[in-house]
């Protein structure tokens, strides 16, 4: 087949409320081809992937458009009807594997239920075949395991061969790599892209993918169209390296700019405001309000998708101004007193999980140090003991053996033996701005709290500082009495470091802070801690799973494997000369957007 | 999606925030008829309550609207008088069990240490006895007093409360908040007022209203049987177990307090169940910001 074997046109997608989520949206894809369906959170790229499988969740409905998938208007069927096409014509891979998958059903049954559905014949075959396909063992040993024996990207193959198995022109994978590891996930990208050419029934054809993606650097490594999404319609449109070196659309080019690249560290500039609601979008161009070259026309009526070069398509009045891309150099932090003053030591750190069938090491012989004003991070993969070890130096896990000592003095193992002026000197902020703060207490009680406990100040004056450490965060002084449900998920994660500073701590432990947030959001964060750190000389413990974030926020980096100590150094040397093999490894899996100008 | 919009539901003008549901707002109204009945019922009452004023199993007449029960003393007077001893006993029972059985799960859940199973082991225990027997071992052995029946419905009630509360509080003492409170070095008695309880109380209070219904049910069952309030005391279930025999002659005297019963439990659950839907919502519009 030489033309398109996925066309949509002028798809909208309303709730039955009357709001429309998904409006305009319109492309076509050939047969190899990868279309990266790129946005927030929010901006209702899942609910058109959906979409393109004829299905609409509870309270959504399609209220115009077609979806034509290899000359079958799916759209136009009844469901039964779409239903016997599912899985045959289109089908989808699910985010996460771990729920996506049966856990009650052994895993060679799963690909064959799908099988079963559609096709009859010679099953068992058929089920071996795509299990090699994808490269997982096609033998029955493997088929009679349950989802749970198989490790994370093994469960994402057998997702991906379930997808397969009917062999069908299309594919939808919904973030299919976000919950894997940096290296499974890089050998999960790289097994999506041979499937691609080889196609479902690995004889050549060629299979189309609709890539849906909250990650530019993890789309540009696999996309060849990206198509971003912005409060539901597709703002720009066009060939991957175009739209990723060439944004012309103001949002695509601040989503670029605050995305972090461990090879080139630079300043990360999030974007203002947030995402528009689904009820609450503007007359005119949904992204105005946030826009830095808004100009009056904008509000006046929806910008159309206009050509700008060859099928590079940008939905702005004023996509002629929008400048290029440009690289800043990484915020300098504040640097003086570094390696003056000892401030936190770990040394041959032992930490275990105590589980009933037996203890598990989650870290063995950690030594490290940090000194006033400096910044460490933790750097591995999950399970890699990086998150135990801070919360043992937050005093929330008790080691099991080792020191870690605060200006020369040894801390107790948990936090409740521990003086409250220790307590006071470390602060913590965890990775989950939606569960860390409680939601039946104001923000104002929340921020003031550990003033009150931790430096004996009376109810007033911690009042009074929560509303100055509201602005240090970069939030309106009227968020005080918002409780934490009404706030967004980058505000929440302001507030919460913002309580962590409340005790002017001397150390702020980061426990993964920006894992659970958008990419502008985490640009935001990042460049607020580290203006923070030099305003305050905190010192920071800063964990993460992604070496483009260290490399902006770090002086020094840690990497840590299963509980073990890798490689230490000053992080510019260590990510652009790492020794250690592992670290090799990590390095070569962190997906990158391509230079400026450059090629992939 | 935006949170800010859906986060408070629109609440009906004069309403509380629970009660926006049209059931919740009928279970309140009733239910605050039955208890004003039950509580002022007494000043109203035409006749004392263990006057004998005509002949027993009398019909309702333009005298007595309700009829007179064996003894033939005025049903509408007994009815008014009978609700206090049920909804006080009930709800003293179920207010005690509440603050022994959140105590122990709160710390149960908390403790992560011996404490937990040692207390849960206990609870196990108290779950063995069927509950009317209990009672009934309790009121032969402490003989038939309020106190001792308050005490048997309350201990009857404590495990399951400290069950359902210590799974709550497994599950909410592994968040960030608690987390934090704990490395900011919040002592035990702060952390589970401040962090954990105002957390579960959703749970609580979904729970409440069947616990109440039950107390109602299990005093009500241990008067019918004669080993909790002593006659002549008027109660509405023990006016049901004394006027059994006339069921056929005069229904009136067992059908009102019956009635009275049946809609207090329905008001107390239609009402505790807008509670949790409505904490319920504000939890959901949480989630709906990820």
């Amino acid at each position: 087949m030489t033309g398109p074997v996925l066309q949509v046109q002028d798809l909208r997608l309303n709730l039955t409320s009357g709001e429309t989520v998904v409006e305009d949206v319109s492309f076509d894809l050939l047969p190899g081809q990868v279309l990266g369906l790129v946005g927030e959170s929010g901006c209702g790229k899942t609910t058109t992937a959906l979409a393109l499988l004829g299905y609409c969740r509870p309270g959504i409905y399609r209220a115009a458009g077609r979806v034509t998938i290899a000359g079958e208007h799916i759209t136009g069927l009844p469901e039964a009807e779409v239903r016997r096409r599912r899985g045959r014509l289109i089908s989808y891979v699910a985010q996460d594997p771990a729920t996506s998958l049966n856990p009650a059903m052994r895993v060679g049954d799963q690909v064959a239920a799908m099988l079963r559905r559609h096709a009859r014949g010679a099953t068992a075959q058929a089920v071996a075949d795509v299990l090699a396909r994808v490269h997982l063992p096609a033998d029955r040993a493997f088929q009679r395991r349950f989802p749970h024996q198989l490790s994370g990207g093994q469960q994402q193959r057998v997702a991906i061969a379930i997808a397969l198995v009917c062999a069908p022109p299309v594919v939808v994978m919904d973030e299919p790599t976000t919950g894997l590891d940096v290296i499974t996930q890089a050998v999960i990208l790289k097994e999506i892209d041979r499937l691609r050419r080889v196609g479902a029934r690995g004889d050549g054809t060629g299979l189309a993918i609709v890539y849906v993606s909250h990650d530019l650097a993890v789309v540009a490594s696999i996309a060849d169209r990206i198509a971003v999404m912005y409060a539901g319609r597709i703002v720009e449109e066009g060939q991957a390296i175009e739209v990723l070196t060439r944004p012309r659309h103001p949002y695509t080019r601040g989503l670029v700019s605050s995305i972090p690249d461990h090879a080139t560290p630079r300043r990360l500039r999030g974007m203002p405001g947030v995402a528009v609601g689904v009820g609450e979008r503007p007359p005119g161009c949904a992204f105005a309000p946030r826009c830095p070259q808004r100009q009056d026309d904008c509000d006046r009526s929806v910008p159309v998708l206009v050509e700008t070069t060859t099928r590079h398509h940008v939905r702005c009045l004023h996509w002629q101004q929008t400048p290029p891309l440009r690289l800043d150099p990484p915020l300098e932090a504040w640097s003086i007193a570094r390696g003056d003053l000892l401030l936190l030591a770990v040394e041959n750190l032992r930490a275990e999980h105590g589980g009933r069938s037996g203890t598990v090491v989650a870290a063995h012989d950690i030594s490290f140090s940090i000194d006033s004003g400096e910044c460490l991070a933790l750097v591995g993969e999950s399970g890699s003991g990086k998150t135990t070890i801070a919360r043992c130096v937050a005093g929330l896990h008790e080691p099991s053996g080792g020191r870690i000592l605060l200006s020369g003095t040894a801390l107790a193992g948990m936090a409740r033996r521990r003086s409250r002026e220790q307590r006071r000197r470390i602060g913590i902020v965890f990775q989950n701005p939606y569960d860390s703060l409680n939601p039946r207490h104001r923000v104002r009680d929340i921020i003031a709290r550990p003033a009150i406990l931790l430096r004996e100040i009376s109810k007033g004056e911690a009042e009074k500082e929560t509303l100055e450490l509201l602005e240090r965060v970069r939030l309106p002084r009227r968020l005080a009495e918002r409780f934490p449900a009404e706030l967004s998920g980058g505000e929440r994660q302001r507030v919460a470091i913002a309580r962590a500073l409340a005790a002017r701590p001397d150390l702020l432990i980061c426990d993964e802070v920006t894992s659970a947030l958008d990419v502008s959001v985490q640009a935001a964060v990042l460049d607020l801690l580290a203006s923070l750190r030099s305003e305050l000389r905190l010192a920071m413990l800063f964990i993460s799973h992604d070496l483009g974030v260290v490399a902006g926020v770090a002086d020094r980096v840690i990497v840590l494997e299963r509980g073990a100590l890798c490689e230490q150094g000053r992080v510019d040397a260590l990510l652009r000369h790492p020794t250690h093999e592992y670290t090799q490894r990590l390095i070569a899996a962190a997906p990158r957007l391509p230079e400026a100008g450059g090629v992939v | 999606m935006s949170s800010r919009s859906g986060a408070f539901p629109v609440r009906a003008a004069g309403w509380p925030r629970f009660a926006h549901r049209p059931s919740a707002r009928a279970g309140l109204v009733l239910g605050g008829i039955i208890l004003l009945i039950a509580l002022g019922g007494p000043f109203v009452a035409p006749h004392p309550f263990d006057a004998i004023v005509g002949p027993a199993f009398q019909a309702p007449d333009s005298h007595f609207p309700l009829g007179t029960d064996f003894l033939g003393r005025d049903v509408l007077s007994r009815v008014l008088y009978g609700g206090r001893t049920v909804v006080g006993l009930a709800g003293a029972a179920t207010l005690l069990a509440y603050l022994i059985g959140v105590s122990i799960g709160l710390l149960a859940g908390f403790s992560r240490s011996l404490l937990d199973p040692l207390l849960m082991r206990a609870m196990d225990v108290l779950l063995a006895f069927p509950p009317v027997l209990f009672l009934l071992v309790l009121a032969t052995g402490a003989g038939p007093s309020p106190v001792a029946l308050v005490l048997g419905v309350a201990t009857v009630n404590v495990p399951n409360i400290a069950r359902i509360v210590r799974s709550a509080t497994l599950d909410v003492s592994v968040r960030g908040y608690v987390e934090a409170a704990v490395a900011r070095g919040e002592p035990t008695a702060v952390l589970l007022a401040r962090e954990i309880l105002p957390n579960i109380a959703n749970t609580l209070l979904a729970d409440c209203g069947i616990r109440f219904t039950g107390s109602i049910l299990l005093v009500a069952a241990v008067n019918f049987l004669g080993l909790g309030l002593q006659p002549p005391t008027a109660d509405w279930a023990l006016m049901i177990s004394e006027n059994r025999d006339g069921l056929t002659i005069q229904p009136w005297a067992l059908a009102a307090p019956a009635l009275m019963i049946a809609l207090l439990t329905i008001c107390v659950n239609l009402v505790a169940d807008g509670v949790a839907r409505s904490l319920g919502r504000s939890l959901d519009s949480e989630s709906a910001v990820r």
